[in-house]
């Protein structure tokens, strides 16, 4: 097992190292700088400016510099926020946007396992095609379309909920963006569940285990939920970096100032040190999350780890 | 399964994917003639007709948004600009991952490992971040949009292609241009490729969906289509600013969005349960 984990640390290394030189690297060919947006600047004071930031340095010193940076964990000053550092920004933002995505990743895991767990206990009958259905419009429906319609719903209409995040108590703001976060995982959750269960339902050792007159609860606990479970496990990899886009968009929607707010509104204040940095952050954030479904799906399935 | 036989007209099919795929070659058909038939221009603004409600007064079908420009033939244009995206860039998709996946599974060996092992690699990035940054860096170039996302979906169509590579270089045929003096590149282009249409088509249905997700998904953040260009990610965007005095403008593009994105999902997994019999059962 620790030879395993070891294995999926090293590997993580050069994609992350790839996503750092790949991302600097845009953000450096990028036609136009920093400072361009305005008043022309006198060319001393542009000197002085692209030596404050490193930026008359040759491209591989940068890159260097920047590494260093990313390794004790400084990504920079931000050039739009002009008093802040990268690293600062995102901690600020960060705790928002985790909660958001923590509450709607677990609604997701117990309203889908739980939807699909009871079309496949009932396969054809009309609850069956009712979740199938449903989990069909919401895979199909993205988050942008969902979550306004339900602030239109929701909040205008029927006033249950407030439409935005300055406009509610700690709890009640929460609500519409969490579920509006949740609804395409728990559809597709819904359906992956349905056919891994419905298949695994269908083997042969469960037919054993019936025989031996186990209860269809017993069967399911002790028996057939391990197994089906590891598609689902694999699928919450990308799920994770899915949440992730989702929120940039739920916060824009409802509000929110949340990491991928900060992230669109770097990307249109055209402030590089700040994409970048998020882009680092999200793609280290990624990584580590996989590796995380990884070992989970190592312990599920010994198969796995065998290799 | 053959692919003429999964692509056949429709018979057989249930009613459902009937209906789906008449739905979605009524909305092409919409989204390429629409615009030409109504006689108000997707850009044309008029003061006097602002954020009119839909209804046959004054000619604006679905309404007017903030600017009195006519919502019908706006969405319409909308749609034909995300067609047309998806479509471009799933090309783009379909070009790289047929190359690169044929080549490996036709080359095998160390060559096919190291490829292979790229698109591992590949796999774990955030893509979409990358295509944000990149619209951000290159001034939300429209050309662009096509490349990038083309660029995230051609991963699956080389693994898929590259499997399907695999079982024809062990048929006969292949075998027998070989050894007839085919020279390697020929056999690929001429004998493997051809085989490879009807996997390829069958994942197209699944791209094409998967790029107008993304091409939305950018334009609703501001960073895809610009003013006054639109697509249907740019209307659902504007249609949140005004949803409150004039709901129509979110209701409209987002329903054709929905309903778009729902015909390709239902078509594509009929289509792939068609060709794969493992899954026909789940």
């Amino acid at each position: 097992m620790l030879r395993f984990i070891l294995v999926r640390l090293a590997s993580a290394v050069p994609t992350l190292l790839l996503v750092i030189a790949v991302a600097f690297l845009m953000v450096r060919a990028a036609p136009g700088g920093p400072f361009d947006a305005e008043r022309v600047l006198p060319p001393e004071t542009a000197a002085n400016l692209a030596a404050a930031y490193h930026l008359d340095e040759p491209l591989p010193v940068q890159f260097a510099r920047y590494l260093g940076g990313v390794l004790r964990g400084d990504l920079g000053p931000s050039y739009y926020y002009r008093d802040y550092e990268v690293q600062e920004l995102i901690a600020a933002a960060l705790p928002v946007t985790a909660l958001l995505a923590g509450l709607a990743a677990a609604v997701a895991l117990v309203v889908g396992l739980a939807a699909g767990a009871c079309a496949a206990l009932t396969a054809n009958s009309g609850t069956d095609r009712l979740v199938t259905g449903l989990a069909m419009t919401g895979i199909s429906v993205p988050v942008f379309v969902i979550a306004p319609l339900m602030v239109l719903a929701f909040a205008v209409h029927l006033g249950w909920f407030p439409a935005s995040w300055t406009g509610g108590g700690r709890g009640e703001r929460l609500v519409l963006p969490v579920i509006a976060l949740a609804l395409p995982h728990i559809a597709f959750l819904a359906r992956l569940t349905r056919g891994s269960l419905l298949e695994v339902l269908s083997a042969d050792f469960i037919r054993a285990a019936r025989a031996q007159g186990l209860g269809t609860w017993r069967v399911l606990r002790v028996h057939a939920l391990k197994p089906a479970l590891l598609p689902v496990v694999s699928y919450l990899g990308p799920a994770l970096a899915s949440l992730l886009t989702g929120a940039v968009v739920v916060e824009a929607v409802f509000g929110i100032p949340g990491l991928g707010q900060l992230f669109v509104r770097s990307g249109l204040n055209r402030d590089y040190t700040l994409v970048l940095g998020i882009v680092i952050f999200y793609a280290a954030l990624i990584i580590v999350l996989n590796l995380v479904v990884d070992l989970v799906y190592g312990w599920l399935d010994p198969r796995v780890r065998a290799r | 399964m053959s692919l003429r036989a999964a692509l056949s007209p429709l018979a057989g099919r249930t009613r459902g994917v009937r209906l789906g795929a008449w739905l979605l070659l009524g909305v092409v058909a919409l989204a390429v003639l629409g615009p030409e038939l109504s006689p108000h221009d997707y850009r044309d603004t008029n003061f006097d007709a602002r954020l009119l409600p839909p209804g046959l007064a004054g000619g604006h079908l679905f309404g007017t948004d903030e600017l009195g420009r006519d919502l019908f033939v706006r969405t319409l244009t909308g749609t034909r600009v995300t067609l047309l995206v998806a479509l471009v860039a799933s090309l783009v998709s379909l070009v790289i991952g047929v190359a690169w996946g044929s080549i490996a599974g036709y080359a095998g060996g160390r060559i096919d490992a190291f490829m292979m092992r790229a698109v591992d690699a590949l796999y774990a990035l955030p893509f979409i971040f990358l295509v944000i940054l990149l619209m951000v860096a290159f001034e939300r170039n429209f050309f662009l949009i096509f490349v990038a996302i083309g660029a995230i979906n051609w991963l699956d169509m080389a693994r898929i292609v590259r499997g399907q590579t695999l079982s024809l270089k062990q048929r006969e045929f292949v075998l027998a241009a070989e050894l007839l003096g085919v020279r390697p590149a020929a056999v690929l282009w001429r004998h493997v490729m051809p085989n490879l249409l009807g996997v390829v088509v069958v994942y197209l249905t699944l791209t094409i969906p998967q790029a107008i997700l993304v091409e939305s998904f950018l334009s609703f953040l501001g960073l895809g289509v610009q003013e006054p260009g639109t697509s249907l990610g740019a209307l659902v965007n504007s249609g949140v600013a005004h949803m409150e005095r004039a709901p129509w403008l979110l209701l409209v593009p987002s329903t054709l969005l929905a309903l778009v994105l729902f015909c390709c999902h239902f078509l594509g997994d009929d289509l792939r349960d068609r060709l794969d019999p493992r899954r026909s059962g789940s």
